[in-house]
């Protein structure tokens, strides 16, 4: 169980977020002009990687507030939480 | 056979206090201090039970928590009894009931023991092999193998004890309370550190504490007498929380930790009334000392389970902590030093030693000589080859090894005995560490597994024998140096300590020890527990097996209560040696929490009973009850889901309430829908994006239903929306939508479309929600706000009034979702049973009928309205359900939008929405029910499934919703619904039953 700095409240349990998936991937400007490929990568292409992964987390029980994390998945390290919108630290 | 094996002379067992208990029905003595197992073997009781699989009888074997033998029932009454309890760790209080488990009709006499003749049939992997055919005799197979290898009895009746959990925060937690842990401790105490020490025995010290032994010495005193010395003075300490009889089940990340604190499991019943049985700690600690300790090795060689044969440590700390001797003719059996401590221990009580066979060469450290000197003997370079002695043993056999320990020469010696100790070494407990994430290494020097120290989660250390240091001053000077760094301590109150201790030099190691007999006509047993020998191990390789999860699983080693903590390093040792491959490189296999079993007790505390979920009413739910609703759970919330009136059930309740409500007048308690409040200069647009159709042109003071979709061009949830004025919106949800929708909305507007100016507000609970429809809403409303003009010019269809029913403000829609002329009063909740009450009053003349889930549900179907969740299942588009109209072709985008011009989802053989007819207007479809057209053919073609079924009362005949591949072309066609017993006709129909024109919405 994970200690996660939200951004805006500070250190709290786990059991106050929920993980919304891969971060950085942007909602496509203007989705008429994607083909069928290019929309499905965007809609159901998602990266499962073992080691550090971007992901997009919600302080549900908490401010309610979306942000981003860095997180090793092999060992579960969080590196960094960021604000929607911030560049991530490393790439 | 009873007989006294009590000696006086120790400190730390109460021999004043005397204490009765019972096992298998024979009554016994023990004292305050003693374990189930010190007291029974104090009765020179050994044989405790029988083994899993060929039911042989077993003694106590160990002292601690990786006891594989002398596992219990403890108690008779239904409600109370523990099964799978370790005599070794039960502390004896008076009236102690035990029983021994796996064995029937009794330890002494038991019916499974045959397995043990049958022995040769029941290799690794018999029951895969044996009983996968043929298939159809499993059930018989698996009466025979449950009656057989049942462990112990799961309570019958509900557990009265109370169970608690608490969480706790702490700078530095300690887990164990050995030399390495009190060290740790106080180090952390001293430096002022918020400190918690664990440890799961009753005592602290570890095994040092009855060390009485001239080799060991600290600072000049005996090595027992300066830890007493140490643990006394951590009383100084307030910062220092101490918890005995409590043990780490689990280390989770970010040190997040489990103990179960037992508190009292050691009282006499009488004693532990109204008491906390047991108390779950949930333990966040910014750093975690490890000092778990270790446990001895067994030695494998044929026959090596019989009672009386213990580990030779165990039979120190009996003799040592508890007066016990576990024999009055002990041998030892060792492959190191350690054995040497245990037969000084018995000596100087008076105990006989016969012999100590060592399998080494010789050796000539301190503690070896010690022994020399009080004239005990050894048999150097040699190896027990068998044992004698059915229910305890009574003989062994011993043989010189050869040069390469890979087997006996010479002539074979027997010796009686009614115990042997034996010793292989010691295994670091590791299992914390490796729960925690951190990786383990392979010392080759003596075999053992140790924590990577590059490999270890940060905000943790492992000291003392856990991380493979095992001789005295090893562990005290390294434990002090790393704790120097991990708490940043320049100096300790430690610095120049003087430790004396022995030192082993000479090692030897022989995983499976040979014998004059073949492998196969041996007994080497590895898991004592699940009856797995060497030679089950060598079969599983031979088999193809060569993982050891793989080897582990077919053998069934190291899958008991007790882990594998004795014997898994035999079974790794086994295979690396068979396979030709290094230890290092084998691994070892998963160490996954619990520790040790847990109580479901402990794992639930306070949490029994009525669940902790909410249960949401609504403001008027007080009335429902008054009036006898039946209620519906729909997500958390109760709704009324119809209202019986003398004896109805619910078929007639629902005929009659829908009929009112189209002949006359319904009144609904739609408090329960989702309401969101959107405000912002950019709330129409935001509305724009998250909708299928268009909001910008929405006049104020109008209502329009919308759609709304996932990503993938799903219907997600659906409802009316209301714009209040120019920039303020009023949506409502689906009841079970509500919450997620919010979060959806809240999702896009924060992370994809942050530039919006939108505030969303969840005003669900904050509004009620009345319903009043039917041909006489508009009279019954019209005596309930008097001076509002209800006319069809000022208030159409699909708008809505700001206006004050005796002063309170509520706001009126007038929207329909029945098809009938409607109005859907919002108000401030705390005035909704109040306003409820003067419609029902207002609507006496008019037969206002309340109608509850069932009705509504039943109504809109007669119309062909959808609710999302029951006719779409998150794989129907708007044009699945024919709902193509709601979606605006023209706007740039939309939440879905690009995806319902998809090659899949513009497929026309998707399932889609249509109306049933059944041939028969009587016979009502079962919702679920699949569609087929030809009955004949096989495979039958399943077209798709009936989504909403109802007998309408105001057609008086059967509808029916469903999904029907390529349904919008089939409007006419015949379908068949098969059921278990009759072919039911139906016909492919419009989705709308009844008023198709929608007259009656300005009736
Ligand atoms: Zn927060």
């Amino acid at each position: 169980m994970f200690i996660i700095n939200c951004p805006y409240c500070g250190e709290r349990d786990q059991t106050e977020f929920s993980c919304g998936g891969e971060a950085h991937i942007e909602r496509p400007k203007q989705p008429t002009e994607l083909s069928d490929d290019q929309w499905a990568e965007y809609l159901f292409m998602r990266k499962n990687i073992k080691g550090v992964q971007f992901e997009r987390w919600n302080h549900a029980h908490g401010c309610r507030k979306w942000f981003n994390m860095v997180r090793d998945t092999s060992n579960d390290k969080i590196q960094a939480v960021y604000k929607m919108g911030e560049k991530p630290p490393v790439k | 056979m009873s007989k006294n094996l009590r000696i006086n002379k120790n400190n730390f067992i109460d021999q004043t206090t005397r204490i009765s208990f019972r096992f298998n029905g024979q009554k016994l003595f023990g004292y305050k201090g003693d374990t189930l197992a010190s007291a029974l073997l104090a009765n020179n009781i050994h044989l405790v039970g029988r083994s899993f699989k060929y039911h042989r009888p077993r003694g106590i074997m160990t002292c601690g928590s990786e006891e594989p033998n002398a596992i219990v029932q403890i108690g008779n009454d239904p409600s109370l009894t523990d099964p799978n309890v370790r005599a070794t760790e039960i502390e004896l209080y008076e009236g102690l009931e035990a029983s021994s488990q796996n064995c029937w009709p009794s330890v002494n006499f038991d019916i499974g023991g045959i397995n043990n003749f049958l022995s040769p049939l029941l290799p690794a992997g018999f029951y895969y092999k044996t009983f996968m055919w043929p298939a159809s005799f499993w059930e018989k197979y698996e009466y025979f193998i449950r009656h057989s290898a049942g462990l112990g009895k799961a309570p019958t009746k509900s557990d009265p004890d109370i169970y608690d959990h608490q969480y706790s925060h702490c700078d530095i937690l300690v887990v164990g309370g050995g030399i390495s842990g009190i060290i740790s401790a106080k180090l952390s105490a001293e430096k002022g550190l918020d400190t918690i020490l664990i440890d799961d025995k009753s005592f602290l010290g570890g095994s040092t504490i009855y060390q009485e032994n001239e080799c060991y010495k600290i600072n000049s005193v005996n090595s027992n007498k300066w830890l007493a010395n140490e643990i006394e003075s951590l009383k100084n300490y307030p910062n220092l929380l101490i918890k005995n009889r409590t043990s780490l089940a689990a280390f989770h990340g970010y040190n997040y930790l489990l103990a179960r604190e037992n508190l009292t499991d050691h009282l006499s019943i009488n004693e532990r009334k109204g008491k906390v049985r047991q108390r779950l700690w949930k333990i966040r600690a910014k750093k975690v000392i490890i000092a778990s300790g270790s446990i001895e090795r067994p030695l494998i060689f044929s026959n090596n389970d019989r009672p009386g044969i213990i580990l030779s440590s165990s039979i120190k700390k009996y003799i040592d902590y508890y007066g016990v001797k576990t024999g009055e003719n002990i041998s030892l059996f060792t492959n190191n030093d350690s054995a040497y401590e245990t037969a000084i221990s018995l000596k100087k009580s008076g105990v006989k030693v016969n012999v100590i066979v060592d399998i080494r060469k010789n050796s000539n450290s301190l503690i070896v000589q010690e022994a020399l000197e009080l004239g005990l003997k050894v048999l150097w370079e040699s190896t027990v080859v068998d044992t004698q002695g059915y229910k305890r043993i009574k003989s062994f056999e011993v043989m010189k090894l050869s040069d390469d320990g890979n087997s006996v020469i010479g002539n074979k010696a027997k010796h009686n005995c009614d115990c042997l100790g034996i010793s292989g070494g010691w295994t670091p407990m590791v299992h914390l560490f490796t729960q925690s994430g951190g990786k383990l290494k392979f010392r080759n020097d003596d075999n053992v597994f140790i924590p990577d120290e590059n490999k270890t989660p940060s905000d943790q250390i492992s000291v003392g024998s856990c991380n493979g240091e095992f001789k005295l001053n090893e562990i005290i000077v390294n434990t002090i140096e790393n704790l120097k760094s991990f708490l940043s301590l320049s100096n300790t109150c430690y610095d120049g300590i003087k430790i004396i201790c022995p030192d082993e030099k000479s090692k030897r190691n022989i995983w499976l020890l040979p014998s004059d007999k073949p492998v196969g006509k041996t007994k080497p047993f590895l898991d004592f527990q699940n009856d797995s020998t060497a030679k089950d191990v060598k079969l599983a390789l031979r088999e193809g097996f060569k993982s050891i999860e793989h080897v582990k699983r077919y053998t069934t080693t190291g899958m008991g209560t007790d882990q594998g903590k004795l014997s898994n390093m035999h079974a790794l040792g086994i295979i690396a040696d068979t396979t030709g491959t290094n230890m290092g490189e084998l691994g070892t296999t998963t160490f996954r929490p619990p520790y040790t079993p847990l109580t479901f007790g402990a794992i639930v505390g306070r949490n029994v009973g009525e669940f902790f979920d909410h249960t949401r009413k609504t403001a008027i739910h007080n009335w429902h009850v008054k009036n006898k609703a039946e209620f519906e759970n729909v997500g958390q919330w109760k709704r009324p889901w119809y209202f019986p009136k003398n004896g109805e059930n619910m078929q007639q309740a629902v005929q009659r309430e829908s009929k009112a409500a189209r002949d006359s007048a319904g009144i609904l308690d739609a408090s329960t829908l989702g309401k969101i409040d959107i405000q912002g200069t950019d709330a129409s647009e935001f509305l724009n994006r998250v909708y299928t159709n268009a909001w910008s042109k929405l006049e104020i003071g109008k209502c329009r239903y919308g759609l709304m979709l996932n990503e993938d061009g799903m219907v997600y949830d659906d409802g009316v929306t209301t714009r209040l004025s120019e920039n303020h919106y009023i949506m409502t949800t689906t009841t079970g939508g509500a919450a997620n929708v919010l979060s959806k909305l809240e999702d896009y507007l924060q992370t994809e479309w942050p530039e919006l100016d939108v505030y969303l507000t969840t005003v669900t609970d904050q509004y009620s929600t009345i319903s009043i429809c039917g041909p006489n809403s508009k009279k019954i409303l019209a005596k309930i706000v008097p001076g509002l003009d209800l006319s069809d010019s000022n208030f159409p269809h699909m708008s809505f009034k700001d206006t004050k029913i005796r002063n309170v403000n509520c706001r009126i829609m007038r929207i329909s979702f029945t098809g009938e002329h409607s109005y859907e009063i919002n108000i401030q909740s705390n005035y909704a049973e109040d306003l409820w009450i003067k419609c029902m009053e207002a609507g006496k003349e008019f037969n206002l009928t309340p109608y509850g889930t069932e009705t509504m549900h039943l109504l809109r179907a007669e119309k062909g309205f959808i609710i999302t969740g029951q006719d779409t299942d998150g794989t129907l588009t708007p044009s699945d359900l024919q709902m193509d109209w709601i979606i605006g072709k023209k706007k740039f985008d939309f939440i879905g939008k690009r995806s319902l011009y998809r090659s899949d989802t513009i497929r026309e053989d998707r399932k889609q929405l249509v109306g049933l007819l059944t041939d028969d207007p009587k016979e009502v479809l079962e919702e679920g029910a699949q569609l087929v057209e030809n009955i004949n053919t096989k495979p039958v073609e399943m077209l798709g499934h009936v989504t909403s079924s109802y007998f309408s009362p105001n057609l008086n005949k059967s509808i029916a919703l469903a999904v029907v591949k390529s349904g919008k072309k089939l409007k006419g066609k015949k379908l068949i619904v098969p059921m278990e017993n009759k072919n039911i006709n139906v016909t492919i129909t419009d989705t709308v039953f009844y008023d198709k024109e929608n007259k009656r919405l300005n009736a």
